[in-house]
C-alpha cells in the first residue's frame, strides 16, 4: 500500500487519530510519519523514555515557552521538572498540566481516552457492595482488636457475621 | 528473610504446565496503581512510602488474595538477599535497588502469595503482578484483576475520568496494564529473521527486551514480548492484541524449526548435541554461556532431537544458575571468582539426574 500523504513510497505505519468523534486512519511512509510527528520504530525501541521526552523537547507547540514555570499545586513540582526527570509528581499533576499531558498521552498511546476499567473509589459507591463493606469491616476489626477495644470488636464480629 | 517462606519459591511458572511452554516460558500481567492524595514515588518523603506501604499491608491482610502473603522488605533486606528475589522475576532492579550503588528506597517491599504479588513503592506505588507457566494471558490477568479489585476497594487509587488511571510516568496511565510473554525464538534468530520480526512489533503498538524487562539485554535468545501502550484501549483489547500477534510469533518460530529441519538437519542435530555435551562435562561454565547452550538444548529438545532433559529441569537451570543463586547455594558472595566452577558443577548434577 502507498502512503496516504506522499503516494509515493510504500506505507508502513497506520496512524489512528479521532477527529471529531469519528476514528481516522492514516497510512503513512516512515518519513511522512516522522514530519507528522510520529516516532517510528527504531526510536521506540531504544528507549521508550528517550522517545517521549524527546517529543516533548523539541515540541514547542507541546510546551510554549514559559509554560516550563507552571506548577502543581498539590506537589508543587513544575513541568519543568517533568521534563528533567520523565516522572510527575503527584496524581494532581494530571490536572494541573492537562492540557500537555494531554497532548502527550495522545502522541504516546494515540488516545488521550481511557475506556478501560472505570474505578470507583472506596466510599464512594462501595456503601451498596456488600463484599466491599465486608472487606472494610474485617480491616476494622482487625485494628479495633490490635487497639484492645474489644467492644467494637465484638460489635464488627456480629456485623461480619450477618453479612456472611 | 526466608525465601523457603514462598511455596515454590514463589516460581510455580517453572512447572512448564502451561501452554506452549516449550516455547513460551511465561506470562507476566503487571498493574500499576498509586495511593490518591500521596506523591508518586519519585517526590514522595520517606514517611509517605512508609504510609504507603502501612496501608497496603493493612488492605493486603484482609483481602482474599492477599490475605496469606509473605511480605519482604527490600530496605531491610542485604544485597544478596535483594539479588536472589530479583533474579527470580519479583522484585525489578530499580526497587531491589540493585542498580550501581542505590540502596532499596525506604518503604520499598514486596508483598507475595502463590502466583500473583504487589510491588510497594517502585516507579509506581502498588506495581501488582502475576507469572503463569507458558503462553496464559486470560488466567494471568484474571488472578491480578482480581487482586486489583480487592485492593481497589480498600485504598483509595488515583483515577481520573478521561486519563484512566495515573502513573508516575505517563507512557503507563489509562490502564497501567503492561503484559507480556518470556519466549524464546531459536529457530527465527538463527535463520536471521528475527530482526524483521522485532521491527514488525513496533508497528503493531508491541515492544520487545530482554530477559529481565526494561533495560535488560536479551541472552539466550529469550525476548520478552509486551504492548507499549496503556491508554485509549480496554484491557481486553490489548491482551487479545498482544495474544494474537504472541500466536503469530509463535508460528514463525515453529516455521523457521521447520525450515532449519529441511535445509540443515545436521548442523542442528550437531548444534544442539554439542550444547548439551558441553553442559554435561564442561567444568567451568559462565552465565552467558550457560544461557546460550540451555537455549540450544532447549531447541533439540522442542525438536525431539534431545530426548531430555525435560522443559521443568532446563527452566530451573535458567533460574538457579544465576550469580545470587549460586552464591546462596554454596555460601559464597556473588563476585566470588569459583562462582563458574561451581556452576559447572550444579549443571552436572541436574542433568545427571535427568534421562537422557
Amino acid at each position: 500500500m502507498l502512503c496516504d500523504n506522499c503516494k509515493e513510497r510504500d506505507a508502513i505505519i497506520n496512524l489512528t487519530q479521532v477527529e471529531h468523534d469519528s476514528k481516522v486512519t492514516l497510512h503513512l511512509c516512515e518519513q511522512c510519519a516522522q514530519q507528522k510527528g510520529v516516532e517510528t520504530g527504531g526510536a521506540v525501541m531504544k528507549s521508550p523514555l528517550g522517545n517521549f521526552l524527546g517529543a516533548l523537547g523539541k515540541g514547542a507547540a507541546l510546551v510554549p515557552a514559559g509554560a516550563d514555570a507552571v506548577r502543581c499545586p498539590a506537589c508543587n513540582s513544575s513541568l519543568r521538572d517533568f521534563r528533567d526527570t520523565g516522572r510527575l509528581g503527584c496524581d494532581q499533576c494530571y490536572s494541573a498540566f492537562d492540557g500537555h499531558l494531554r497532548d502527550l498521552l495522545r502522541r504516546l498511546h494515540g488516545s488521550s481516552q481511557h475506556v478501560g476499567e472505570r474505578y470507583e473509589a472506596p466510599g464512594t459507591n462501595g456503601e451498596s457492595d456488600p463484599r466491599s463493606r465486608l472487606l472494610e469491616l474485617k480491616a476494622q476489626l482487625r485494628r479495633a482488636v490490635e487497639g484492645e477495644n474489644f467492644e467494637l470488636a465484638a460489635e464488627l464480629r456480629d456485623r461480619i457475621r450477618v453479612l456472611e | 528473610m526466608d525465601l523457603s517462606l514462598l511455596p515454590d519459591g514463589g516460581m510455580r511458572w517453572l512447572d512448564a504446565s502451561g501452554p506452549k511452554s516449550t516455547i513460551v516460558l511465561s506470562t507476566r500481567i503487571r498493574l500499576a496503581r498509586n495511593v490518591h492524595g500521596i506523591p508518586f514515588s519519585q517526590r514522595a518523603k520517606d514517611a509517605d512510602r512508609t504510609a504507603v506501604f502501612e496501608r497496603v499491608r493493612e488492605a493486603a491482610q484482609s483481602s482474599d488474595h492477599l490475605g496469606a502473603a509473605v511480605a519482604f522488605r527490600l530496605d531491610l533486606m542485604d544485597r544478596p538477599e535483594r539479588q536472589l528475589l530479583h533474579e527470580r522475576h519479583l522484585v525489578s532492579k530499580e526497587l531491589a535497588g540493585l542498580e550501581r550503588e542505590a540502596r532499596p528506597r525506604p518503604g520499598a517491599a514486596l508483598l507475595v502469595q502463590d502466583q500473583v504479588g504487589v510491588m510497594v513503592n517502585e516507579e509506581d506505588h502498588l506495581r501488582l503482578h502475576g507469572m503463569w507457566s507458558g503462553f496464559d494471558l486470560e488466567d494471568a490477568y484474571a488472578a491480578v484483576e482480581a487482586v486489583d479489585l480487592e485492593l481497589g476497594r480498600l485504598v483509595p487509587f488515583a483515577f481520573h475520568p478521561e486519563f484512566g488511571y495515573l502513573t508516575s510516568c505517563p507512557t503507563n496511565a489509562g490502564t497501567g496494564l503492561r503484559a507480556s510473554v518470556l519466549i524464546h525464538l531459536p529457530g527465527l534468530v538463527l535463520t536471521k529473521e528475527i530482526n524483521k520480526v522485532l521491527q514488525g512489533l513496533s508497528q503493531v503498538g508491541l515492544t520487545f527486551r530482554g530477559l529481565y524487562g526494561e533495560g535488560s539485554e536479551v541472552v539466550g535468545n529469550f525476548f520478552q514480548l509486551s504492548n507499549q501502550t496503556t491508554l485509549g484501549k480496554t484491557e481486553d483489547e490489548l491482551i487479545d492484541h498482544l495474544g494474537k500477534i504472541v500466536r503469530q510469533v509463535v508460528e514463525y518460530e515453529e516455521q523457521a524449526r521447520d525450515v532449519l529441519l529441511r535445509t540443515a538437519p545436521e548442523e542442528v542435530e550437531d548444534k544442539t548435541w554439542r550444547a548439551y555435551g558441553l553442559l554435561k562435562h564442561a567444568r567451568r561454565l559462565s552465565f552467558e554461556e550457560t544461557m546460550n547452550l540451555l537455549s540450544g538444548v532447549r531447541l533439540g529438545v522442542g525438536l525431539n532431537l534431545l530426548p531430555g532433559p525435560g522443559v521443568y529441569t532446563l527452566n530451573k537451570l535458567l533460574i538457579y544458575t544465576q550469580p545470587a543463586h549460586l552464591a546462596a547455594m554454596d555460601g559464597r558472595s556473588t563476585g566470588d571468582r569459583e562462582l563458574p566452577t561451581v556452576r559447572a558443577a550444579f549443571v552436572r548434577r541436574l542433568l545427571e539426574a535427568e534421562p537422557s
